[in-house]
């Protein structure tokens, strides 16, 4: 067997091993550069975030200033949705979804490697601006006029300078690199299959991932194309959201909420397919509904394209424009429950094993309901009008955001480590992680809702004393602690196992999807004979041929 | 490792996939329609808004022969294909050419609308918002063309080498995707531009 064979190594001089990873173009090199990537970023996020709650926690604070903090806030936003959460969601279906269906590679090798370079560029762009020194007209360099970057703050009357720019060209390059994943992922799951891997028959991740790469094509090409124009504004004369040439500013936030909106589906439907991965192998039970799990992401995709408006509430459209999206919210919200439900009931009645990657799943259950259902809530408009640009929206996105895909992640990270590297994650360390991480979620993200309940507004560099805000805003702060805490201890995780790990084997977890059935870390052609699959579960097949999938389904 | 596959019947169908290229060029069509309908969206949005300068009435020519090129391109670039797949390279040659030219005819009669707008009519970009959304969705037109014609011109040299066999005949097949996309890219901004917006 291929897996007992001692590999032929060769040597390679450091520049050599430089070379190799700057210029290669297979997609288990790629997925781990942009996991990496996504990862040191996260982490530039994340001390963003503590400054932003240091700040915070007292009223009347001056650790900050407000144009620094603005500055913080925006990148922060920015960094985490386009160079955290987009790179690793895309690295890791990089990864795995070739393995799962039994290819070599994915479709389109060379444009992997181009999107992965263009995402890398962007980000450094970004964090270019902080270097880029002030304006004349002292606007700052970093941008800080939010993430959603809204004329006519954008516009050269009100950032002077090149401020928007690095913005604008940073995500342009970013975006042009989404395309290229979201192009590379369509061809792939249609055109790569292994023999006997009907669209049926493919795990949900790769569903999930085809859905995605469709999604990622109508998503981000509304923003390349506001961005354009909002180049042609700053720099062409033109005036697409000149008011005093009667352009409107409102039509920036349309263009860019069509964008924003199904962003954020980009980012859950990936996690909704690691945790779809992970239940089934940690309740020894395949998935319940498997149609209609697939029928649910490929619904969510469909309708989360008619929501955007909801980010709209408060700009003033006339009432049936405010009741068509309040509906069209909710509507979105039912396929998501379905999906829920389907994974509570693959769980029913299995035989549950709490290994960590576990743990996280059932802590994204929890919390990616909790935070579906404040979704709800500001989904009706009068109750948006209330809350909207408050703490309340903070604490709800940051909810799905954090408990929700960040959850999940971990879950990926730890279910998926040992066949990256060959070595599992230590076990104890993964439950400190856990436990500690879910402790500082909740302490800061819990607490959150309150001050927004209470009319705390949302991009405030600080608040005056005695509106009852202060106690929510420290206790939150001292939830950061407890995250920080929590992602150096699985930093430190993933370094020592990977130097000292214990040793994985092909299935550590006695799984059943395609990636397992090959060595862990694969060779770099994958699959020495391409499988030939009759069931959604091959290697459940090749492990119980007495007792088959196929004579079930 | 691969399935043992003793007691299992082997499907009689051949194990066929889509197209590896017609499904990325979709794919690309996808993503630049959304960016296209993003621009068109604003077009409309701003038909009849511009506070002052000219209105497309005063300053829009119908380019008639511009789009009969166009369109026709499209149709002598089908027949090219459907050359090559016969192996009637010498056939295709032509064809190829003819879509080539008919692509810069349109180009060419595009710049020399803008040249007088421009400069004898002094309508550009800045003047107004019928101005800003004419010269963008038109020029994102424009520059897709371009790209187009240079795809062109590359394997109209390579044909000319004699490099171009039929066995290459599904590479120009999904070329020719991105040339129809951009011909009904143009009926769209055509009806739009110089039909609704006028």
């Amino acid at each position: 067997m291929a897996s007992e064979a001692v590999p032929l190594t060769v040597h390679k001089s450091p520049l050599a091993v430089v070379y190799e990873w700057l210029g290669t173009a297979d997609h288990k090199k790629i997925g781990l550069m942009y996991i990496v990537y996504a990862l040191l970023f996260l982490v530039v996020m994340g001390i963003e975030a503590c400054l932003i709650r240091i700040q915070l926690a007292h009223a009347n604070a001056t650790f900050l200033s407000p144009q620094v903090f603005n500055r913080l806030f925006t990148l922060h936003g920015t960094t985490g949705v386009f160079f955290v959460a987009m790179p690793i969601l895309v690295g890791f279906g990089n990864y795995i979804v070739p393995l799962m269906i039994g290819a070599r590679d994915m479709a389109y090798p060379r444009l992997n490697a181009f999107g992965f370079w263009m995402t890398a560029f962007g980000g450094l762009l970004l964090y270019g601006s902080f270097f880029a020194g002030a304006s004349i007209a002292q606007a700052g360099a970093a941008p800080d006029f939010g993430w959603f970057a809204y004329a006519p703050l954008t516009s050269t009357a009100f950032s002077a300078g090149h401020t928007a720019d690095y913005w604008n060209l940073s995500i342009l390059l970013g975006g042009v690199g989404s395309i290229a994943a979201g192009i590379n992922f369509v061809a792939t799951v249609l055109t790569m299959r292994c023999p006997g891997m009907t669209l049926g028959k493919m795990p949900l991740m790769a569903w999930m991932n085809l859905v995605l790469g469709g999604l990622i094509l109508v998503t981000i090409s509304p923003l390349t194309a506001a961005q354009m124009m909002l180049m042609a504004d700053r720099y062409l004369g033109a005036h697409f959201f000149d008011v005093q040439a009667g352009g409107s500013v409102v039509m920036w936030m349309h263009f860019f909420w069509i964008f924003g909106h199904p962003e954020v589906y980009v980012l859950i439907i990936p996690c909704f397919a690691f945790i779809s991965e992970v239940v089934p192998v940690f309740s020894r039970k395949a998935i319940f509904g498997y149609p209609a799990m697939v029928a649910a992401t490929v619904s969510i995709g469909f309708v989360s394209l008619g929501v955007w408006a909801h980010h709209m509430f408060t700009v003033g459209m006339p009432s049936y424009g405010n009741a068509f999206f309040v509906l069209t919210t909710m509507v979105v919200a039912v396929p998501t429950g379905i999906k829920i439900f389907n994974w509570l009931a693959t769980l029913w009645g299995g035989k549950i094993r709490f290994a960590t990657p576990m743990m996280f799943a059932v802590g994204f259950l929890f919390q990616f309901l909790i935070g579906g259902l404040t979704g709800i809530t500001l989904a009706t408009a009068p109750f948006d009008w209330q809350l909207g640009n408050s703490y309340f929206v903070v604490a709800h996105f940051h909810y799905v955001i954090v408990g929700g895909i960040m959850f999940s992640i971990f879950a990926a990270f730890y279910y998926w480590f040992p066949k990256m590297t060959g070595r599992m994650l230590n076990e104890t360390l993964g439950k400190w992680h856990f436990w500690i991480f879910l402790i500082g979620f909740h302490l800061t993200f819990d607490t959150l809702h309150i001050p927004g309940l209470l009319g705390m507004p949302r991009r405030i560099y600080t608040y005056e004393a005695g509106r009852g805000w202060e106690i929510w805003n420290m206790i939150s702060s001292v939830g950061v602690i407890f995250q920080g805490v929590a992602v150096l201890i699985f930093v430190y995780n993933m370094v020592a196992s990977f130097i000292k790990g214990a040793s994985a084997g092909n299935d550590p977890w006695d799984a059943w999807t395609l990636e397992w059935a090959t060595t862990s870390p694969p060779p770099e052609y994958n699959f020495a004979v391409v499988p030939e699959v009759h069931s959604r579960r091959p290697l459940w097949d090749i492990k119980h041929p007495e007792d088959p999938d196929w004579k079930y389904e | 490792m691969s399935a043992t596959t003793a007691n299992i019947s082997a499907s009689e169908a051949p194990w066929q996939l889509p197209s590896r290229g017609k499904v990325g060029m979709i794919c690309l069509i996808i993503a630049e329609s959304a960016i296209f309908t993003i621009f068109i969206a604003a077009y409309v949005f701003y038909i009849g808004k511009s506070l002052s300068g000219p209105t497309p009435r005063a300053v829009l020519k119908v380019p008639v022969v511009g789009t009969i090129c166009l369109l026709s391109s499209s149709l002598t670039m089908h027949w090219a294909i459907a050359a090559l797949r016969k192996a009637k390279t010498g056939l295709f040659s032509l064809f190829w050419f003819v879509t080539l030219a008919l692509g810069a005819i349109f180009i060419i009669g595009t710049a020399i609308e803008w040249r007088h707008m421009i400069y004898q009519d002094g309508f550009t970009i800045q003047t107004n918002l019928f101005g800003t959304t004419f010269y963008s969705l038109v020029g994102l037109h424009a520059s897709h063309v371009i790209v187009g014609l240079i795809g062109l011109a590359l394997v109209m040299i390579l044909t000319l080498l004699g490099k171009v066999k039929p066995a290459h005949t599904e590479r120009c097949e999904v070329f020719s995707l991105y040339w129809h996309f951009v011909d009904a890219v143009w009926v769209v901004v055509f009806t739009t531009v110089y039909i609704l917006g006028r």
